[in-house]
């Protein structure tokens, strides 16, 4: 055990740092929500990718630095201390591109990465039907073969992103007798084909996050299909296994959310103490924060040296979805009256950032797996306890 | 940058816990309370030949000379069975505070402790009664701003029971005359380093306690059927059980650390072991309260074995610090001018 980093590790944290100093923007960008702020953000993902930051932990010849996960913490905490902005391309750079990796053949890697690390190509995600949210076996849009193509019809909902997006992957039923997880096949399609409509949906903030893609007679390449026709459930279970395993919420995330509830509580607390709760919440958040943060560190210690992720990943989802709810209730209670008022509010002095944290953090026990389901799979796969 | 234990490390957990599950059963347990001291000089005399009572004692006293990070995993095996014998409190809070003390005291008594011939304890003020005092063949106690050295025979002993019946618990008188061994600034520094390591040996035993809660309630919840089922197959049970299983595995990496830093000498080794007390305890804590709630009835009762862990954890919780008392020490850290918060700040 060695709880220092290397000299190498802190020259490349001292080159991140430069780089993030000179290059993120000084005014905060607006939601990638908007479709303005969607185009700045896309431009932002291309200008990390020029200085080769978009995604370190891929290989150099996909511009990437080959960073092991230490390294990928290291970045992760710059890149949250610098107050970078937020990935709109999430869904391709953390959940289809290392699934691409692992599935994808030669052809495709080519063909696709590339284009995601420069954000040309923004992704969307396609898992949910009306009715298959937690229970996404039971998918019913359908993809059928027709020589080199597929021809896929049905909807898809909560599609992150997708009103913007250029392209979206999800699982398409491709055997029509087929039942639950059998007979899935895994296809990535781009928006912009003919017949596929996308709705947007508000979130609670009013703005376009997700939507709904209806899919009529749409033809896709065959060379679209990821993995084998009929493995898209193992292959999604990959991507599934990205999403709540390391990659998609790093500690740094909730470190500086940690950070700067103790800023709050410091300018307020006078206020905020006529609740002793909140005290004890802020300082429940820090060590949470840190928690997170620790055991990050040990499994990515552990993974370095050819360790595999298991069901412990279950456990990893549940326990940030509710520390970043608890900061930002912690946070509501102390800004209290002001809590409510929207950020452009006259009166609203001091309020920063927290609403639209409070109204995010509402769905992270949902998206990415529910924790009920969470914590079924902790039971079963990790404790042994019977179905 | 490594967060990992070695393969010998490993190893040696994992022979340990063999040893440790064969021979301190329940069956075990339950007959050390019937016994008038509640301790097994036989059991103590297998850990000294298996080199555990000398194994942070250097080798220069015939110990093994190893340090926190290789005993916290031992100790969380210590949990894992509820050993009676006082063997984390001997290694992690005894011999340290010797080898801090140095001199006579310390060349006289840790090849004792080493060869399994004598055993030493601390009291501090902070947990008021002294554990294992009744067999202990010499006291280290705090008494105000000094500790003094007392042998058996310059002490009265108070017996307290506990409401975990292999816990033995004495208020101790002690004479004027007993050999203040350390005073002032030095006695300050002392009693803050025993406590420090106490709490690290209360936090691993916590981890250990909790993951022995979880491993029967997991047994008796897949073989008690009720309405046709094995009641584990119930949602309600299986996430009773998953809320403790996410406490526990993100308390393990704060209690390693904490080892880490005080094996070290860090800075920031009190606020680590506070971090770690804090969330080992509340692990256990929420182990004790699920485990006895998916046990029904049976859990409620003296002869399933489940209270001989949840009683432990309930008193470890307690001792060497409290949740107050930690979380006391976090604020102070959190909430000073200028403290180093965030992302990057945690391996500084």
């Amino acid at each position: 055990m060695d709880l220092s980093y290397t000299n190498e590790q802190k020259a490349f944290r001292e080159e991140v740092r430069a780089w993030l100093a000179d290059n993120v923007p000084t005014e905060p960008l607006s939601s990638f929500d908007t479709e303005e702020g969607f185009r700045q953000h896309r431009q932002w993902e291309a200008q990390l990718n020029a200085g080769r930051w978009g995604m370190v932990t891929w290989p150099e010849e996909l511009g990437g630095r080959g960073c092991d996960l230490i390294e990928w913490l290291i970045f992760e905490e710059e890149y949250y201390k610098a107050r970078a902005p937020l990935r709109v391309n999430q869904n391709g750079i953390f959940l289809l591109g290392p699934t691409l990796m692992e599935y994808g053949t030669e052809e495709q890697k080519a063909r696709i990465l590339p284009k995601m690390a420069t954000g040309d190509e923004v992704w969307a995600q396609g898992w949910s039907e009306p009715n298959a949210g937690s229970d996404m076996a039971a998918i019913r849009s359908t993809a059928r073969l027709d020589g080199d193509k597929y021809i896929i019809n049905g909807q898809k909902t909560w599609s992150t992103r997708a009103v913007w997006a250029d392209w979206c992957f999800g699982m398409f039923r491709t055997d029509p007798d087929s039942e639950r997880h059998r007979g899935l096949t895994f296809i990535l399609v781009p928006l912009n084909s003919p017949g596929i409509t996308v709705r947007p949906i508000p979130q609670l903030d009013g703005l376009p996050g997700f939507a709904e893609i209806f899919f009529d007679n749409v033809e896709v390449a065959v060379d679209n299909r990821l993995g084998d026709e009929g493995a898209g459930w193992s292959v999604a279970m990959a991507t599934a296994g990205f999403e709540r395993g390391l990659m998609l919420r790093s500690p740094a995330r909730f470190q500086e959310t940690a950070r700067r509830l103790v800023e709050l509580y410091t300018a307020n607390c006078e206020s905020a103490d006529s609740d002793p709760a909140v005290r004890d919440a802020v300082i429940r958040a820090y060590l949470n924060a840190e928690s997170y943060c620790l055991t990050t560190y040990q499994t990515a210690c552990r993974l370095n040296k050819g360790g595999k992720i298991g069901a412990e990943s279950s456990t990893n989802k549940i326990f940030w979805s509710e520390l970043d709810y608890n900061m930002h209730a912690t946070a509501m209670s102390i800004l209290a009256a002001r809590a409510e008022l929207l950020p452009h509010a006259p009166d609203a002095h001091g309020v920063g950032a927290w609403l639209d944290g409070w109204l995010f953090s509402q769905s992270g026990p949902i998206y990415a797996g529910t924790n009920e389901v969470q914590r079924n799979i902790i039971a079963e796969r990790m404790l042994g306890m019977p179905r | 940058m490594d967060f990992t234990f070695t393969e010998d490390q490993l190893l040696f957990q994992e022979s340990v816990r063999d040893f440790l599950v064969n021979e301190i059963t329940p069956e075990r347990i339950r007959r050390s309370w019937e016994s008038d001291s509640g301790r097994d000089p036989e059991l103590w005399s297998q850990l000294a030949e298996l080199g555990l009572t000398g194994m942070t004692v250097p080798e220069a006293c015939g110990g093994l000379g190893m340090s926190e990070v290789d005993f916290v995993l031992l100790a969380q095996e210590c949990g894992y069975v509820a050993l009676p014998e006082p063997l984390v409190h001997s290694t992690l809070v005894s011999v340290p505070l010797l080898l801090e003390l140095g001199g006579e005291l310390a060349a006289q008594w840790l090849p004792l402790i080493a060869s399994g011939e004598a055993k030493v304890v601390v009291g501090l003020e902070q947990n008021h009664w002294v554990e294992d005092a009744h067999i202990a063949d010499l006291l280290l106690l705090q008494r105000g701003g000094n500790l003094v050295a007392a042998t058996p025979g310059e002490v009265n002993l108070r017996h307290n029971e506990s409401v975990d019946p292999s816990r033995k618990l004495f208020f101790v008188e002690v004479g004027a005359n007993a050999q203040v061994v350390a005073s002032g600034a030095t006695a300050s520094k002392l009693i803050e380093s025993a406590m420090n390591r106490g709490a690290l040996g209360a936090a691993a035993q916590a981890l250990g306690l909790a993951q022995r809660m979880v491993d029967l309630s997991v047994q008796y919840t897949s073989e008690r059927h009720q309405f046709g089922k094995a009641i584990g197959s119930f949602q309600a049970v299986k996430h009773h059980m998953a809320n403790v299983a996410v406490s526990l595995e993100y308390a393990k990496a704060p209690v390693y650390r904490a080892a880490y830093a005080i094996a070290h000498a860090q800075d920031i080794a009190w606020h680590a072991v506070s971090h770690g007390k804090f969330a080992a305890c509340e692990a256990a804590n929420l182990a004790a309260k699920n485990c006895i709630q998916v046990h029904g009835a049976m859990g409620y009762t003296w002869e399933v074995d489940l209270h001989i862990f949840m009683k432990k954890a309930w008193a470890l919780a307690n001792t060497w610090g409290d949740a107050g008392f930690h979380k006391a020490r976090i604020a102070q850290r959190i909430f000073a001018p200028g403290a180093a918060l965030g992302a990057d700040a945690t391996f500084a």
